[in-house]
């Protein structure tokens, strides 16, 4: 094992091969955080949406759910990339594939983000029902609308009982963003792979690209689990006060 | 008791030593290939007409009919007619991991045999030339690479080609935006799509990708030959015995002249799955290289300094 070798000057670009890595994090974050923001919004809504008791919402939200995590990541991708400029109008797709800034990684994020919703949508709805019918009734009863349960006294439980499975979505989120690297975004695994492939220093590149992604997940756990008992309901959920 | 003890040690004694005399004979890969009993050959998917998949699924090319050469010597040599033959398929980013890592035995695709790859690899005899171009549509306007200027070039990553692209890129500071791809058919559809402008590749392939295309009019081969490129055989460095085998039959192919067989069929008649003859005939380079074979790799970067 010699892990000079991302000190060595690279073949191209002007920098050394660690400079390839950092920029390789930089992009595995971009994508990460941008889709997770999207993922987050609308799995939320979707979520909500599939707990309602009007029927017409609940079914949109239910094709949705049923469509996206239903067809593999890596063929989502390439929809996104591939089939889509192709079936919208000429003009459009012509924006799509050349014009827009950065298309790959745009496409990157908004592939991983809408399919993440729909898994932060179960989530989110799981969380809703887990929370006893007697508090919704009981809200009702007392005169809230039902926007008003929803905010006042589903949504609050609701994100607490799920940060744990939340957590995990947020580690598959910068784990899954490596797929992206098959419509050609330089993240992290596409760097790792590019310097065992220009150096042939195959171990070292891999090893260096676990650890990253290991600490990156790590940051995350950490951050989340801070974050549950900040928002703890002492004697409701999580662990009981100390 | 005892007796029974010194003649078992005596048995475990001779049959390591008949062991160690049958080791002594085959090594590397060829001892592999006889324990097994399969010869592995690594090919590519989309290498038309060096190593591809036709419509059935089935590997052929120019490539892989001197490979199958090399398994009937194998074959010869280890006196094992049923030799089985097994294809794994590889990338131009993982065949040398591949073949270093023992999962394939020789990599029959279109392999530039540059200096640096032979650190880790080493090259059977050079059996085409070719060199970089690259392949635009004609719409485009663009007539060489000093026309790529700030526009959006696919390359198939791991390629030398990539690196002729890249050093040209640095060295004329044209900023180009550069996408990888994983295989040439996958390059080739983000120019037939417009997300690349350009795909630089060996000629020969840029070629073939053009004649099975919907509209091969559509499409224009450019530019002067970014680099040199030599396709060669891969095989395992330092193994003596099995390297010279490869050298003989294909050697021996040069000479007798069926060589000029195996290249008709594959560049100047219709080949699968669509029928369609590239009509290329040999290059002085190559039959130069036909009679005087040589094993001889080129800079990494092309024609540009690295």
């Amino acid at each position: 094992m010699d892990f000079s070798v991302f000190f060595q000057p690279a073949f191209s670009g002007g920098g050394i091969y660690l400079d390839w890595v950092l920029s390789g994090i930089q992009w595995t974050l971009w994508v990460s955080i941008l889709a997770w923001i999207i993922a987050f919004t609308v799995g939320s809504v979707l979520g909500v949406l599939r707990t309602t008791p009007l029927a017409i919402l609940r079914a949109p939200a239910t094709v949705y759910v049923e469509v996206f995590r239903n067809i593999p990541l890596l063929v989502q991708m390439f929809i996104w990339y591939f089939v889509l400029p192709e079936i919208v109008p000429t003009d459009m797709g012509d924006w799509l594939k050349t014009r827009m800034p950065m298309p790959e990684f745009w496409n990157a994020v908004l592939c991983l983000g809408f399919y993440t919703a729909s898994r932060v949508a179960e989530q989110v709805r799981s969380g809703i029902q887990s929370i006893p019918r007697g508090q919704t009734e009981a809200g009702l009863a007392m005169g809230l609308t039902r926007p008003q349960v929803y905010r006042h006294v589903l949504l609050p439980m609701g994100y607490r009982i799920v940060i744990p499975p939340l957590t995990s979505e947020f580690l598959t989120i910068f784990k899954n963003s490596s797929v992206a690297l098959t419509i050609g975004v330089l993240e992290l695994t596409a760097q790792a792979r590019q310097i065992s492939e220009y150096t042939f220093r195959t171990f070292e590149a891999f090893t260096v690209a676990t650890v990253v992604y290991v600490l990156i997940t790590l940051t995350v756990t950490v951050a989340m689990r801070a974050l549950e008992k900040q928002v703890r309901v002492p004697g409701y959920i999580g662990s009981t006060a100390k | 008791m005892k007796r029974i003890t010194l003649l078992f040690l005596a048995l475990f004694a001779a049959a390591g030593l008949v062991t160690m005399a049958a080791a002594q004979e085959l090594t590397g890969t060829l001892k592999k290939i006889k324990d097994t009993g399969v010869v592995k050959i690594g090919h590519r998917e989309a290498s038309s007409p060096f190593s591809y998949q036709d419509d059935k699924q089935q590997v052929i090319g120019y490539g892989v009919d001197i490979c199958l050469k090399i398994v009937d010597a194998v074959k010869a040599e280890l006196k094992m007619p049923n030799l089985k033959v097994e294809y794994v398929p590889v990338t131009s980013q993982t065949r040398i991991p591949i073949l270093t890592g023992g999962n394939i035995d020789m990599e029959c695709g279109s392999t530039t045999n540059s200096v640096e790859r032979q650190k880790q690899v080493a090259f059977a005899p050079t059996y085409f030339m070719t060199g970089t171009k690259i392949i635009v549509k004609k719409s485009s306007g663009i007539k060489g690479y000093d026309d790529l200027k700030g526009k959006t070039v696919v390359f198939t990553a791991g390629t030398t080609n990539e690196r002729a692209m890249k050093a040209y890129n640095d060295e004329k500071k044209l900023g180009i935006n550069f996408i990888p791809s994983k295989d040439h058919a996958e390059s080739f559809l983000a120019v037939e799509t417009g997300r690349a402008v350009a795909f630089p590749m060996d000629d020969i392939l840029l070629y073939s990708l053009r004649a099975n295309a919907k509209n091969p009019a559509d499409y224009e081969i450019v530019g002067q030959f970014l680099s040199d490129d030599p396709y060669g055989i891969m095989l395992r460095k330092d193994d003596r015995a099995f390297k010279k085998l490869v050298d003989n039959t294909v050697t021996g192919l040069y000479k007798s002249g069926e060589i000029n067989k195996i290249y008709t069929k594959w560049f100047q008649s219709k080949i699968p799955p669509k029928g369609i003859n590239l009509g290329f005939p040999m290059s002085d380079a190559l039959k130069e290289l036909v009679k005087n074979p040589n094993d001889k790799g080129v800079e990494a970067c092309g024609k540009m300094k690295c």
